[in-house]
């Protein structure tokens, strides 16, 4: 390990000027903080946090929905637990299950299909959240649904990474050198989807996985890209990711999915970035079948700075709520709430 | 907290929002100094007699997980308490709580275990109370349990204790206990062979302090594991922690499962495991005594007290970088990807 990292001191003096690699997905973010990664990389390295906390990215009117289905009799709302504590402007999913809401936490779609099985008097309705590693899941779960469990409903806010990508590139808010793409998406996706920020936006993707040696081969690897002026992109997930990805998996998003416009907290409405529920499987998409609340939500409330830290645009510490009066405890916005956050892994790590 | 708040499960989690709730509700209203010193047990002087003196109440699910259940559980939690504190358990009470509806045959299966516990940890039971609430209103069963013990004279484990030179061990590997509860959860059953940990403690803490009545302090790291006990020492005396990440003995299924689950091995419960803080000087025979009984077989040097940063704990993590170890929030959320 100590060769490999310098390695990267050598490669980065060998660029010779700063340069700024953003990591898109917040378990890289979580990772590289939990090894103490960033206290070893040379001072012209910069590991920028991008949108890829799913959780962050949810935006305040899918909470808002979700706790007023939560509010709802014979009726569970059953979510990562990720989700529980993010607060809304009615409150949060875990003070709703305090008030009497019944909020079952699961690891799997699958989970609560099979509480919706065991208890056909009651509707049970899934929380969809995250990108192309969950959808596969929760696809499977409305096609079981469909097959014979008429008390099981999704409500979706799944996204997909590539519109995302492309809104933070385009607005060019952001000086990025280089991307760190993460292992588990690309497992389902296959490297294709990264090719445009190679080929129109010029910036090398490295897709990478999660151990010290992933993170520390990834960022080496993208700083060589960059000292050799190649944006391409680059695959040091091998014995995961391949350059098709998990068609089987894709065939399910695809088969229940399609493509929408959809609000990211921090970065608007992206379109085509979004999955909704295909009109074949109508019967089982709770956006339909239970009703958004009317009332106007504003975006992030009482100076949280989230978006901004979900763009890069700055780091937690510059947001004047950070550690002030944004806790784990007493969190003003998602990213402080989920183990993939920025805000958390700031707080908790540094 | 503003008045309309309500309280939530973290509340209870042992970590950041539990010491909120008992720093701003419960302890202003029955301040004295016994209390403020908020360790496991108090530290009583009754007629020239040094005791110990605790209570704890237990509220698991599943009542019965690999490796014990709730009647075991509710012995050892209290005996460990007061074996913290360098002191000899001598007597226990137990509260039963039970929800309409438990089966008999379990209430005699847990209380035949915490029978066995108790003779296991040299402790009579000698009081006791029993209450049924109606269904719904319990998850089947509560105990609480309170302990009486005897210290040693001349010992004083108390966390402020801890000075910076000091090094720190721990008896055994982490987050058994917490693991192996969670692996028979409803909805969440993993294969493991995993067992609980949950033992007496007191007989280790004994030979321990035979060998070095001079540890300077002892803490299980029960709720919140080794992260919330090392920030506790941390604030307590005003010292800066230093652990090593190769030398944390964390079973390899526990590290996997911890991986899934997106928990921390650090900040999962242990109910058989004691930190215990000595003076560097002592450290081989604090490790030789721990290693010779059969609950501290491999016990271990994990890190070492500091000067600076004062109330702040920091792992040396495994390829050299470091951060901090905060202290846990309440009960770790699962993560989704």
């Amino acid at each position: 390990m100590d060769a490999k990292l310098q390695e990267i001191r050598e490669l980065a003096q060998q660029v010779g000027h700063p340069v700024q690699l953003m990591e898109v997905c917040g378990t890289h973010t979580t990772a590289a903080f939990r090894v103490g990664l960033r206290s070893l990389l040379p001072e012209s390295v910069k590991l920028l946090s991008g949108p890829g906390c799913p959780v962050c990215v949810t935006h305040d009117r899918f909470l808002e929905h979700a706790l007023a289905i939560a509010a709802q009799p014979d009726t569970v709302v059953a979510t990562f637990g990720d989700m529980l504590r993010v607060p809304g402007c009615s409150g949060s999913l875990e003070s709703a299950r305090a008030r009497g809401a019944q909020i079952q936490v699961v690891y799997s779609p699958l989970d609560a299909l099979q509480t919706a099985k065991q208890h056909p008097e009651l509707r049970v309705i899934f929380l969809g959240i995250g990108f192309e590693t969950t959808a596969p899941t929760t696809a499977g779960a409305l096609v079981a649904a469909k097959a014979g469990v008429p008390n099981f409903f999704v409500l979706s806010a799944h996204k997909t990474m590539p519109a995302a990508l492309r809104a933070l590139l385009v607005s060019g808010e952001m000086k990025i050198d280089a991307f760190l793409m993460p292992g588990h998406v690309s497992v389902i996706t296959g490297m294709h989807i990264y090719e445009f920020v190679a080929e129109e936006f010029k910036r090398p993707c490295v897709i990478t996985g999660f151990e010290p040696n992933d993170l520390v081969a990834g960022i080496a690897q993208a700083l060589r890209l960059i000292a050799a002026g190649r944006a391409v992109v680059d695959n040091q997930y091998q014995r995961a990711v391949s350059a098709e990805g998990n068609q089987k998996a894709q065939e399910l998003i695809n088969e229940v999915f399609e493509p929408c416009d959809t609000e990211w907290r921090g970065l608007g409405k992206i379109p085509g970035s979004g999955l909704a529920i295909r009109a074949a499987y109508a019967a089982h998409n709770a956006a339909h079948v239970f009703p958004a609340p009317t009332k106007d939500v504003p975006e992030t409330s009482r100076g949280c700075r989230c978006g901004e830290v979900l763009r890069g645009a700055i780091t937690p510490p510059q947001c004047p709520l950070f550690r002030n009066v944004c806790t784990p405890s007493t969190p003003h916005g998602a990213c402080m709430v989920s183990g993939e956050g920025t805000c958390a892994a700031y707080y908790r790590y540094s | 907290m503003p008045s309309d708040e309500i309280i939530l499960m973290s509340h209870g989690g042992g970590g950041r929002r539990t010491q909120q709730l008992l720093r701003d509700h419960v302890l202003p209203p029955l301040d004295n100094p016994i209390l403020r010193q908020m360790d496991d047990a108090a530290c009583l002087e009754l007629a020239g007699v040094q005791l110990a003196f605790t209570t704890d109440s237990y509220v698991i699910r599943p009542l019965f997980f690999p490796g014990g259940d709730i009647g075991r559980l509710a012995v050892c939690g209290t005996v460990n308490d007061l074996a913290m504190q360098g002191a000899q358990p001598l007597y226990l009470t137990l509260g039963l709580i039970l929800e309409e509806g438990l089966r008999v045959n379990d209430l005699d299966t847990i209380m035949q275990s915490a029978a066995a516990a108790a003779r296991e940890a040299g402790v009579q039971i000698v009081a006791g109370d029993t209450k049924v609430v109606e269904r719904g209103a319990g998850s089947g069963l509560f105990i609480n349990t309170a302990g009486l013990g005897l210290r040693r004279s001349g010992v004083d484990t108390h966390i402020a204790n801890a000075r910076p030179g000091d090094v720190i061990l721990i008896t055994g590997t982490l987050g058994d206990h917490g693991v192996a509860v969670l692996s028979r959860r409803e909805g969440l059953a993993f294969q493991t062979e995993l067992v609980s940990d949950v033992a007496p403690l007191n007989g280790l803490t004994a030979a321990l302090l035979d060998a070095v009545p001079g540890v300077h302090a002892l803490r299980d790291p029960t709720r919140g594991g080794l992260a919330a006990a090392l920030n506790d020492v941390a604030a307590a005396a005003h010292v800066g922690i230093r652990i090593e990440e190769k030398a944390l003995p964390v079973r390899p299924d526990v590290r996997g499962a911890c991986g899934l689950l997106g928990l921390e091995p650090l900040s999962v419960a242990n109910e058989g495991k004691a930190l215990v803080i000595c003076a560097a000087a002592d450290e081989e025979r604090a490790l030789a005594a721990l290693r010779a009984h059969p609950l501290g077989h491999d016990a271990c040097r994990i890190g070492a007290v500091l000067a600076a940063p004062a109330g702040k704990v920091l792992l040396h993590t495994r390829i050299g970088g470091e951060r901090l170890v905060e202290m846990p929030l309440g009960d770790d959320l699962p993560r989704i990807c």
